[in-house]
Formats: structure tokens, sequence, C-alpha cells
């Protein structure tokens, strides 16, 4: 794909704590284009979150980042000072949370917490900034917005906080959205929705968006590409499409398998045996391969890097050229 | 909103119904009255007239209707001592300690706010540590010790500020002021201190430990993700989300700063209503006691009602609740 917005290059986030340095993230290197729907999936864990907070620069302290670079538009913006990075915050990187319930500042009003955005990023008037407020709602998906602008957010039901929730990272039209689990606390009716609007803000403004979810649905719905994520590591990345239908990596495998279809008529899904390794101790070569039913013995001993193999990057020793299949 | 101020209304009747029947008893089961108001030589023809005079053969109910209807409207007796009636005495007093716990309230609450938000944003900073230390000095300390401290300090040693009374006062006819002029001022300084100290550590611990808590929240998060300058953040959304505990312990400890004032009183010989309570206690002077039990008491249901008042203007959620019931 062309026109690449962002581009995160062997990223690295390091948690230093009593028992030693724990790697949340570890070199994932991935890009995203204008436009694009980028789906990031992987387990509790995998570093998804972790990847988000770092390219919007919120990680937690003690946690940081220890390598790797991270460039909106061609632009380093993982060494920015801290008040440059405030500045990409919100102007060009929009986030929405998981939880919509707790997104928005109980104590004031829509319209308020839009109002500051909105101000904070453009040199608008109190009553520039409002009408713009009203619009941006609108476009969310909001019935009588002028008229629910004032409210406060507990009158809101969830799928419509998360609407606004989504108005308020769109304030300053920015170039790319990080949406993080947008999907998980709100009912299925109501995600697809959720979803629905993203896309079309997205196919819109050319707004690039980095999905991130645990929900292969939601990647199937949504995204244009995907990336699975294992023990902070990539596994693989490609078009959601030939990932869905032919997963290469044999964790992408067993997630597809986990995934009950309609047409299926088996009883029991299968399961990938075991669970992801805690940072603390992941094996040495490839994360997955205590659990991997491909294993040899190479894969206890080197890392796999990620090689482009069918138009995908896949992170497997199967694919390695120095591996006889 | 209305059916809520009128139900918080009549639980504050029921509760001063219940404080008066205390006082009433103080004046049936602390001795008999008539003891205390006559001479050792009245005979006992007198005292049985004395008695039927009072009141005092009426049934139990009819005397304590009697003392109601007469403490609303302001007739709380006659004090055994001095002959005056008690709610002259105390409306000569009042004034003094009003003055005192208004400004030791002011104290704790400019000082120990700000401390509070400082001590919760910059945790690791040596001043820091240094508002903690002194907090735990603040709430270790007896009253009475800070008290003579101070006066040891600022009115033996350096000669800066008295060390009792309160200096020239301004009689506004019905209330007498020390804030006029500048020996009142000085006067007030060191009484509120100690009476405050104790008000502002605790206010300054709780700030600390709201803000602490609401800087974790998702919605600090968010408002980070949107790009809002630190100050914003801070004081815009996290101080406010802190003020509703800090109204609920700041109304209560108003009433006891009012009530407890009686210590720092008798350190400085301010001469307010705990320097007459006291005497009162000494003197069994029971119609005193009882005024000033009523008195402290309507203090602390009236600053409760504010408080809830205040509550529905800070948090829109419980304006909500109050409009449903």
């Amino acid at each position: 794909m062309s026109d690449v917005l962002l581009s995160v290059q062997d990223l690295v986030v390091e948690f230093p704590t009593r028992k030693g340095i724990l790697t949340a993230v570890d070199r994932i290197s991935f890009d995203i284009s204008r436009g694009e729907v980028l789906g990031v999936v992987g387990e509790s864990g995998a570093g998804k979150s972790m990847t988000g907070s770092a390219i919007i620069g919120l990680i937690e302290p003690p946690g940081h980042i220890a390598g790797g670079s991270i460039s909106l538009a061609g632009e380093r913006i993982d060494n920015l000072p801290r008040d440059a990075m405030r500045k990409v915050r919100g102007k060009r990187i929009g986030m929405v949370f998981q939880d919509p319930l707790t997104s928005l500042n109980p104590l004031y009003t829509i319209a308020e917490q839009l109002i500051e955005t909105i101000r904070t990023h453009m040199k608008l008037s109190e009553s520039a900034a409002r009408a713009r407020a009203i619009e941006l709602l609108d476009e969310v998906g909001i019935p009588a917005a002028s008229r629910r602008i004032d409210d406060y957010p507990h009158q809101f039901s969830g799928g419509m906080r998360q609407r606004v929730v989504i108005a308020l990272a769109l304030c300053a039209e920015p170039e790319l959205i990080i949406a993080d689990e947008p999907t998980t606390a709100l009912d299925v009716s109501v995600q697809s929705q959720i979803i629905d609007v993203l896309k079309r803000l997205c196919s819109e403004h050319r707004t690039a968006v980095m999905l991130i979810t645990h929900d292969m649905g939601v990647i199937a719905e949504a995204a244009d590409r995907v990336a699975v994520l294992y023990a902070g590591r990539v596994a693989e990345i490609g078009p959601v499409k030939d990932v869905i239908k032919d997963a290469k990596h044999p964790y992408t495998k067993g997630l597809m398998g986990s995934i009950p279809t309609l047409m299926q008529d088996s009883d029991r899904l299968t399961q990938i045996p075991g669970s992801m390794p805690r940072l603390t101790d992941i094996p040495p070569g490839c994360a997955f391969s205590p659990r991997c039913p491909k294993a040899f013995a190479r894969c206890f001993i080197e890392q796999p890097g990620c090689k482009v193999h069918d138009g995908r990057d896949v992170a497997c020793m199967l694919y390695d050229e120095g591996t006889a299949l | 909103m209305l059916a809520f101020i009128i139900r918080r209304l009549v639980q504050s009747i029921v509760v001063m119904l219940v404080v008066s029947l205390i006082a009433f008893i103080m004046f049936r089961f602390v001795g008999d009255p008539v003891d205390q108001m006559v001479g050792l030589e009245t005979t006992l023809e007198e005292r049985a007239k004395l008695r039927e005079q009072l009141g005092l053969n009426d049934p139990l109910p009819v005397q304590f209707w009697h003392f109601v209807s007469k403490a609303a409207q302001g007739n709380l007796g006659i004090s055994y001592q001095f002959k005056r009636p008690v709610l002259q005495m105390i409306g000569d007093r009042l004034p003094a300690t009003l003055e005192l716990s208004f400004v030791s309230a002011l104290f704790a609450l400019l000082a120990g706010i700000p401390m509070g938000v400082y001590t919760a944003l910059r945790r690791e900073s040596i001043l820091s540590k240094l508002f903690l230390t002194i907090s735990l000095i603040g709430i270790s300390l007896p009253t009475f010790l800070i008290g003579i401290i101070l006066i040891f300090i600022f009115a033996v040693h350096l000669q800066w500020l008295p060390s009792f009374g309160r200096g020239k006062v301004v009689d506004l006819g019905w209330w007498s002021t020390g804030f006029l002029t500048v020996s009142g001022l000085k006067a007030l300084i060191l009484p509120s201190i100690t009476l405050g100290l104790f008000q502002m550590t605790l206010i300054m611990r709780l700030v600390r430990s709201e803000m602490m808590e609401v800087l974790r929240t998702d919605f600090i998060k968010f408002a980070r993700a949107r790009g809002l300058s630190n100050r914003a953040v801070h004081f815009g959304h996290a101080l406010k989300n802190t003020m509703v505990p800090v109204i609920t312990i700041t109304g209560l400890q108003l009433g006891s700063i009012i009530a407890f004032a009686i210590i720092t009183e008798t350190v400085f010989q301010w001469p307010g209503m705990g320097l007459l309570f006291l005497q009162a206690v000494q003197n069994v002077d029971i119609p005193i006691m009882a005024a000033y039990l009523l008195l402290i008491a309507f203090l602390f249901v009236t600053i409760n009602l504010i408080v809830d008042l205040l509550y529905v203007m800070v948090d829109p959620r419980i304006r909500i609740e109050g409009k449903e019931a």
C-alpha cells in the first residue's frame, strides 16, 4: 500500500520491575497507510494496548520505550519533548478507549468536554466551537445533537457515550485514530453500529485507524489488514481476508480454528493447548514454540524473524528459507 | 429537588427534637433545679410554690413540650449563675467563636487543598515529603500543645503576636467583630492556626489521596489523550472530581471546629462560647450547657443541610437522583 502514515519499526517497550525488566512489546514493526484500517488482535497481555499507548506517548511510568522508532508522516514522534507530543495527541492522533462509561468526565456536560478539546487544538471562538461540536455529534450519529449536547455523560446510554468518545477523538480531524477495544464493553447490536461509524468516518476523512481488539469478528468486519500479536511480538501481518481464509502462522491458525462458524458441524471448537507465557518467562526461540503443534528443534533455539511470504509478514520458522519443509 | 430539600428539612427537625430531649433530660436528672435556684434557708412551702410556678409538677411530656416551644421561640431560660437570659449571653459570645472558626476553616481550606494537590502531583519532590511530615505532626500533636508552642514562639520569644484575647473589637450593634482592627486581626492569627491545623492536615491528606485516585481513572487518561494541557487535566478535570468528599469532610469538620473551639479558646483565653461553656460546667449552670448543646446541634444540622445542597451543585448525578426521588 502506498502513502504510509504511521510507521512503527522494531518498537520495544520495557517495564522495570523488582524481578527484572519485563518486555511488554518486543520489536514490533508495522505500517498503517492513510485511510486504512489496521486490526491488531491478540490475547490479553500480548502487547496490543501497550503498542497503542506507546504511539500516543502515554505509557504509564515506569514503563518506557526502550528501542525502535515511531514515525507519523515521516516524522519521528517517539522522542518528542513532552509539550510537542501533547500537540500531537488529540490533534494528529485521536484515541478511543474501551469503556465509554468511564472515558468521560462525569462532572462536565458533553458540550463542555467537546468545546474544551476543540479549543485546545483549533483557534475557534466559543460559539464556533459549539457549532463544530454539534456537527461532530451529528456526524457520529447522535440524534437531536443540538439538544443533547448540554446533557451530562450519565444521561447517555453506553453506545451513545462511545459515539461521544469518538466525536471527542475526531475533534481536531486527526490523521490517525487509535481505537483500543472500542466495542468490548458494548452490546453486540451496538458494537456493529460503532464499527460502522468508525469505518464511515475513516473513509470520508481518509483517517487511518489502528483498531485494537481481541474479537476476530470485529476485525473481519472492519479491518483492511490485520496484525496478530503474541507475547509482545508480531506473529503475522497481512490482508484480513487472506489471514482469515489461509492463516500461515500456526498461532493464527489456532486462533481461527477457535472461532465458531454456523457452517461447522463439529461439537467442539479446536483449542490451542496451554496459555500464553507470562512476560517474566518467555521461552528462548519462538515464543509460541511450547504450544505449537508444528514446532521442531530450531523453534526452541532461534527466534524467527518476520519474513514476507505470499504478501504477508510471518514470523515462523516454517517459512524460513533455511528450513526444509 | 424541592422534595429532596423538604425531606432533608424534616430529617433535620427530627434530629433537633431528639437533641432537645437530651437537653431537657439534663435539667431533670442532673440534680433538682429548685435546689440549685434557692438558698438553704428556703422553706418547703416556698419550694413547693416555686415548683408549681416553674411547671415542674406537670407531666413530663407537657414539660418537654413547653421546653421545646420556648426554645423554638428563642427562650432558653435564665443562667443560674449570672441571672441573665442564656440566649443573650450566648449571643454576646457567638461572634467571637464564629469568627475564629471561620478563619480557621478558611486557613484549613486555603492551605490544605493546594498542599494536597501539590503532594499528589509531585509525589517524589522534597517539598511534598516536607508537607507530609508537617501534616503528620499536625495530626498527632494535641491542640493545646500546638497552641502553647505557638504562644511560646510567636508571643513570648518573638513577641510578634498577642498570646490571649481578641484585641480591639468593633461593635456593630448585634455583632462584635475583630476583623476591622489591626490588633483584632493579629489576635486571630495564632488561635486560628491552632484550631485549623488539624483540619488542614486532614483536608490535605484527603485531597492527596482522592487526587491520586482520580488521576488513575480512564477519563483522566482520555483527557490526556485528547491533548489537553496538564493544567486543564489536573485542575479542571481531576480536582473537581475530588471535591465531593472534600466538601463533606470540610462541612463536618466546620461543625467540629465550632464545637471543639473550647480547647483553643481556653488556651488563648478567647472570649467565645467555648469558654462560656467551660465556666458553665464548673458552676453546674445547666441552662447554659443545655443551650450550648442545642446550639451546636443546630449548627451541625444546618451545616449538613448546606453540604447536601452543595453536593447537588457539584455533582450532576446526585441532581438527577434527587429529581427522581
